[in-house]
């Protein structure tokens, strides 16, 4: 893990030498028109780069899951500039866009959303098969995943057989499989217990972060901060502060918590 | 992902079987009530089917439909015969008669006279006897399902079953024995009255005293000639109506479709199956839909396409409905055979089952659009929402 020193730039500094996975700059979103409007994003800048496991933290309503959801181009954002590996969804087609997400980002969501009528190697084989791998190869590489993250004997059982600790695997398994070069982990850790989700992160930091993969995790649960290269803290729709690890956010008391 | 979109249907089981149920509901209801609309229409027409030797029906012009009788004078059947491109016109009798039963009883039958050399006109399939066994004295033929059903004689005992009607029995029609000869097999018609058949010299004396008797006049033309032209020249000069067979089918069933409620009743349970299939189907596959929409939501967000999200609704929803449908059709199916030798009106035709198939297509359809729409607008950021 890089140790950064605290109040790290939300952006990459003048000649910065890593490469930028996800630009971003002047990001605003706004929900609803009128009187009812939300500024959900009021213009954040960020910077994630090659490698990198970045934690997006703060407040419940501070905007973190509405930011990844623009970077993931899930979501349209009103304005300012989001580039995901030199790409800005907001330039490219319906089509391109769906494509470019199911080719580059790898999802993994707090509620597993793994699907309940299939089974865990049929759920790992789907970004494969949206890639245009064929059923049978994308079944056998779906297994083969299932085994990197200690679920080989189980490819055949439906999700709900298993433990949540053990769904996430799945989830995370699925998250990867297709090779993505980003992964976006929305609250991967809050249904676990401390021990499980300690075990996941693991995963995520272990097998997730090879082959220079940058990753992505909005969380709240500061009992895994520790897993961070760098952790943005996002206060009222801006990221309000960058640093290298929980302590340096928090004060060395709230970091052992 | 197709396979993925079936495997999400069938492994729902209770949505599943809530759907195809819905599908088959529909289906069942509109072919087995399509089916017995058909019959009935079919039944409307029976007589004109079993009597397929003329090329042309001759008749007096307010003629409606097959039963609607309006007798001609004699001499018409000769200035038929004068017309060029008649090959031959032989005359028919048609009309309603009183059979005596021997409990004393009186039965309606319809009485055919066919003419007395050719006997064209008379029933094409004989059970028992021969059709020319009509030329002997007092000689009648009685169709199969009358001498089983309502001109059955009473069994020795009271409790004992009805003894259906064979060769060799007599019969009284308005006060004239006649000898049943033959026992034939036609279509049932719409009366479903017994149908006896005999010469047309031996109707005109069994039948009420009337100024006119010749119902039909039987053309048979030329070799070469052009029937509808032919129709058209008797017409001319005769003043008389003059229709093919086809022709006069449809006059008997545009009457019914036009005089009776048959359709309306029929229209409404038709109505009625597809409006609850469609509600049932549509509802049940919306609400699988709505359960499913965090996943679809989620293959969304990993790559789906919203056409490819939309493609594979359609191939769920069609596959239902091809299992309903198969369900329906082979229920309604079984029903038709298993009534088969009751009075049951039961016709299932290939162009009554695209008619449900397209029904069937249209109920899918419906409930996919209901749920593509959602699927559609749906934000893939759903997926973050937890």
């Amino acid at each position: 893990m890089t140790t950064l020193a605290p109040s790290v730039s939300a952006i990459a500094p003048e000649g910065n030498t890593r490469r930028i996975a996800v630009r971003c700059r002047s990001v605003i979103k706004n929900y609803g028109v009128g009187n009812a409007t939300v500024r959900a994003l009021r213009g954040v800048d960020l910077d994630v780069f090659e490698g990198e496991l970045l934690m997006l933290v703060g407040p419940s309503g501070c905007g973190k899951t509405t930011l990844i959801s623009v970077i993931a181009g899930v979501l349209d954002r009103d304005e300012g500039d989001c580039q995901v590996y030199g790409k800005d969804f907001s330039a490219l087609s319906s089509g391109q866009r769906t494509r470019f997400r199911g080719q580059t980002i790898g999802f993994v969501f707090q509620s597993f959303n793994l699907i309940p009528t299939l089974t865990i190697a049929e759920n790992v084989s789907v970004p494969l098969l949206l890639n245009g791998v064929s059923r049978n190869a994308a079944l056998k590489k779906a297994k083969d995943m299932l085994a990197v993250v200690g679920l080989g004997d189980r490819v055949n059982e439906a999700p709900n057989r298993l433990s949540g600790g053990q769904q996430q695997r799945v989830a995370i398994s699925r998250a990867l499989v297709h090779d993505p070069k980003l992964i976006v982990c929305d609250e991967p850790t809050s249904a676990l217990d401390h021990e499980t989700g300690h075990k996941v992160m693991e995963l995520l930091r272990g097998v997730a972060m090879s082959g220079n993969r940058s990753l992505i995790v909005v969380t709240h649960d500061n009992r895994i901060f520790n897993f961070a290269d760098r952790i943005a803290h996002m206060d009222d729709g801006v990221v309000d502060k960058v640093v290298g690890s929980a302590k340096d956010l928090y004060g060395p008391n709230m970091a052992a918590k | 992902m197709y396979l993925i979109a079936l495997k999400m249907l069938f492994n729902d089981k209770a949505k599943f079987f809530g759907i195809v149920m819905g599908v088959t509901l529909a289906s069942l209801v509109i072919t087995q009530q399509g089916s017995i609309f058909t019959g009935i229409m079919t039944r409307t027409f029976g007589t004109i089917t079993d009597m397929s030797y003329p090329d042309i029906w001759v008749m007096d012009r307010k003629v409606q439909f097959i039963d609607d009788v309006k007798p001609l004078a004699d001499t018409k059947l000769f200035e038929v015969r004068g017309i060029e491109g008649v090959a031959s016109a032989v005359p028919l009798y048609k009309g309603m008669i009183r059979a005596r039963m021997d409990n004393g009883t009186f039965q309606n039958c319809n009485l055919y006279g066919l003419d007395d050399s050719s006997l064209i006109g008379g029933p094409g399939v004989m059970v028992e006897g021969r059709l020319e066994d009509l030329r002997r004295a007092d000689s009648v033929i009685v169709d199969l399902e009358g001498a089983k059903e309502r001109l059955a004689k009473p069994g020795p005992t009271p409790d004992s079953p009805r003894v259906p009607l064979k060769v060799g029995d007599t019969l009284e029609l308005n006060d004239h024995r006649a000898i049943v000869v033959g026992i034939s097999k036609g279509s049932r018609t719409f009366q479903s009255q017994p149908n006896i058949y005999t010469t047309y010299s031996r109707a005109v004396t069994f039948a009420p005293r009337e100024r006119k008797l010749l119902s039909f006049i039987f053309v048979k033309a030329m070799p070469g000639e052009d029937v509808y032209q032919l129709c058209a020249r008797i017409t001319e000069r005769t003043g008389l109506a003059a229709y093919t067979s086809d022709q006069f089918k449809l006059l008997t069933i545009n009457y019914f479709l036009k005089y009776t409620g048959i359709p309306i009743n029929f229209g409404i349970a038709v109505s009625l199956g597809f409006l609850v299939g469609t509600l049932i189907t549509g509802f049940m596959f919306y609400s699988f839909t709505i359960d499913n929409l965090k996943y679809l939501g989620t293959l969304k967000a990993m790559g789906t396409g919203d056409g490819k999200l939309m493609a594979m609704i359609m191939l769920q929803a069609l596959t239902v409905g091809v299992i309903g449908f198969g369900l329906g059709v082979g229920i309604a199916s079984f029903f038709g055979t298993s009534m088969k030798e009751t009075q049951l009106a039961f016709r299932l035709t290939w162009q009554l089952l695209f008619a449900s198939g397209s029904a069937v297509v249209i109920i899918c359809m419906l409930a996919a659009m209901l749920s593509v729409r959602k699927v559609i607008a749906l934000e893939p950021a759903i997926v973050f929402k937890g």
